[in-house]
């Protein structure tokens, strides 16, 4: 908390002189150390440490490659593959960064899902969420040029779907195509400048990160009851307890990572990337990464192609104006007893909508069951679906979430985390 | 409701990783291919202990030397990595590769091109065990004019270029069939069920029976006793097929074994590391929440 007082003491002579000049031990200290986490934090709450785990691997993993990889598109390919065969541990340090991307998204995905049911977005934190926000969206971006570098048949092809949504902008949407590519095609222009941003961008991450973490620790941390903390029964120190159970769910975290890494090492990826890339030959069925299908299905999902592009950029930009959305004065989904089942079926829908990103959009859902063709498709199809889904998904917040605030009567929401905690242990003795 | 709750959210975030692990494998499943098998008695590298088999790698080695390289290369390949550890003809008493007279023998058979520093005038010579595999064609219009229009793709990665990997190999080699009636195939042309593509165009029966599968310009390229192996073994179709998918596999990830041993020493390891924090955590939480 920002009122919390500063109990570092340098005991040393060089602490002391440090501290007097620079004090980023005491900047530490009071951040990492002593600083006061709700004692009701459950595991769901590991993954921001998590995050900075993911962030650090696929920086180190990517400076290493950035030595090793060449950005031409002639030599591209065979360079990742001379990472994997002749650098010493470069398969390693190939699948872990991108098994990687996987995983930062795995887990990204979980985190934003807990701040959404917890109600972490709401005031004071609506800062720290739309920072949080800005660094998805650069994490979209950086994955998305990461995929485009190996220059696989994928990475072509999805580099020249992907930048050609610019093109559907009227007007100025051609230039500025050709301004992104650095051509009229994808070509080595563009290779060399996603290579270029792909390294620049994580930085910039990291600068985000400093100021969501920086944020975090200015309002507190929300706690699954999603009341203040009150006094110091609320709290315990952030080390030890905070970094003990932190660092047991991201041991988890690592062995999930080590079975992808070391026993599935390409079963997140796309077997047509290992296949150079030949822009005379479009793959059959050009799909992103797993983690981008949701936004690749409301892509599909609008008929006109720059409505396409706009709700696409719409479901992630939603998210940003979520804190002015939400009209419940409970932050907690615990003590909402009709928000949290829309929760719910908005987990399935977005799980949903991945899959359909996976799917021939023309393809039946249920092979065999009677259809009939709606406006422009069958209605036994993904891309209804699809529709559907994408509708239930703006739906959720520009709908439900103002209008189940006004109305839902919460359930009564304890005075303080100690009285939750309190609360708990007795049903679960009464249990 | 509030334990529910949280029993259902435990259970929705157990579904994510499931289907997280899910949709990587059938969601792209390409075209209309019959899915791909292993061959009856397995493949010993497949599961998280599975290694190669040295011997089936020399058969395979002997099947793609002799078959498939007449059309195929294998450019990634360099001829010294048939020598390093867990490779088909990795010998305990040259830890280098570029020692072991197998390996020199190998390459010296293949002629790599170069340059004559006196002269300088381009030359062919000998390869050696640090010179790649030779391209078989000097650039893709060759390849195409040499092969009635398709171009054959370089074999270094193509168990993970295909779905199945070393399975689609196998099943691909031995896949071949006569086409179905009703299917039109063109001169120079093969049926194989296997094989990704699209058959609506030529197919003139029940537009909803296209038949799975796809054509391809490469004719059954195996029949029994094409190659002989030194070490016995009945050359079927089926034991070639099989034995060059191992070859090929090892040649798409020639650390496949380090691989999976590492993951073995890293996981133990985070499992032990998993027990010490569980009991710390235990111990410092206790009566704190």
């Amino acid at each position: 908390m920002s009122d919390h007082p500063s109990t570092y003491e340098p005991k040393t002579g060089v602490e002391k002189w440090l501290d007097q000049r620079l004090p980023i031990v005491r900047l530490a200290y009071d951040s990492f150390v002593d600083y006061p986490t709700p004692r009701n934090l459950n595991y769901w709450w590991t993954f921001g440490g998590i995050l900075s785990v993911c962030l650090m691997i696929q920086i180190v993993t990517g400076i290493i490659l950035a030595m090793h990889y060449t950005p031409h598109i002639d030599l591209a390919f065979n360079s990742v593959e001379r990472i994997m065969r002749d650098v010493n541990y470069g398969w390693l340090i190939r699948y872990v960064h991108a098994n990687g991307a996987s995983m930062f998204f795995f887990a990204v995905f979980i985190h934003m899902f807990r701040g959404l049911y917890y109600g972490s977005y709401k005031a004071p934190r609506e800062v720290l969420w739309i920072l949080g926000c800005l660094i998805f969206f650069l994490m979209i971006a950086t994955a998305f040029m990461g995929y485009v570098l190996p220059w696989g048949q994928m990475s072509f092809h999805g580099a020249v779907v992907i930048t050609n949504l610019i093109g559907s902008i009227p007007v100025i949407g051609g230039p500025i195509l050709t301004w992104l590519q650095g051509g009229f095609a994808v070509d080595q222009a563009t290779l060399n400048r996603f290579f270029s941003l792909h390294y620049l961008l994580p930085f910039v991450i990291a600068g985000v990160v400093i100021l969501h973490i920086w944020a975090l620790h200015v309002v507190g941390q929300n706690n699954p009851a999603g009341v203040d903390i009150k006094s110091k029964e609320d709290t315990v120190p952030f080390t030890p307890y905070a970094t003990v159970k932190d660092g047991l769910g991201m041991i988890f975290f690592l062995i999930l990572f080590s079975i992808f890494v070391f026993f599935l090492p390409n079963a997140l990826g796309h077997a047509d990337n290992y296949i150079p890339a030949n822009p005379l030959v479009t793959p059959a069925h050009i799909v992103p990464e797993w983690y981008l299908l949701p936004f690749y299905a409301i892509l599909r999902a609008i008929p006109d192609k720059f409505g396409g592009v706009i709700a696409m950029f719409g479901a992630i930009a939603v998210l940003f104006v979520l804190p002015w959305l939400d009209t419940s004065k409970v932050r907690s989904m615990r003590y909402r007893p009709v928000m949290r089942w829309f929760f719910v079926i908005f987990v399935v829908v977005c799980l949903g909508l991945g899959w359909c990103g996976a799917q021939l959009p023309d393809a039946p859902v249920v092979p065999g069951l009677p259809s009939f063709t709606l406006f422009d498709g069958e209605f036994n199809s993904y891309l209804w679906l699809t529709r559907a889904l994408t509708l239930y998904y703006f739906a959720f917040f520009l709908l439900i979430m103002p209008w189940v605030g006004l109305k839902e009567d919460p359930l009564p929401v304890p005075a303080s985390i100690s009285e939750a905690i309190l609360a708990e242990h007795a049903k679960k003795k009464g249990a | 409701m509030s334990a529910i709750m949280t029993k259902g959210l435990k259970a929705l975030g157990l579904a994510a990783i499931a289907a997280t692990l899910a949709l990587s494998a059938p969601a792209f499943a390409a075209g209309g291919a019959k899915h791909p098998h292993a061959p009856k008695e397995g493949f010993s590298f497949e599961g998280p202990f599975g290694t190669f088999d040295q011997g089936q790698l020399q058969r395979g080695y002997k099947v793609f030397r002799e078959v498939c390289s007449n059309c195929h290369a294998a450019t990634l390949l360099s001829f010294r990595n048939l020598g390093q550890k867990d490779g088909p003809f990795y010998d305990e008493k040259y830890k280098n590769p570029n020692d072991n007279p197998i390996v020199k023998q190998i390459a010296s058979e293949f002629e790599v091109p170069d340059i004559d520093t006196e002269t300088g005038d381009t030359i062919t010579r000998p390869a050696t065990p640090s010179d790649h595999f030779p391209k078989k064609f000097a650039n893709s219009y060759a390849a195409a004019a040499s092969n009635g229009g398709a171009i054959p793709p370089d074999l270094s990665v193509i168990t993970k270029a295909r779905h199945g990997g070393a399975r689609y190999v196998y099943s691909l080699l031995t896949g071949y069939v006569a086409p179905p009636k009703g299917l039109e195939v063109k001169e120079g042309q093969h049926y194989n069920p296997f094989m990704a593509g699209s058959l609506a165009t030529q197919w003139s029966g029940d537009p909803h029976k296209v038949p799975v599968g796809g054509v391809l310009a490469m004719a059954p390229p195996l029949k029994d006793d094409l190659v002989t192996y030194d070490d016995g073994t009945k050359a079927t179709t089926h034991q070639m097929a099989a034995d060059v998918a191992a070859f090929l596999e090892w040649a798409g990830d020639p650390h496949a074994t380090l691989r999976k041993k590492t993951g073995v020493g890293v996981l133990i390891y985070l499992l032990l590391f998993a027990g010490v924090t569980y009991a710390a955590y235990r111990k410092l939480w206790h009566g704190k929440h």
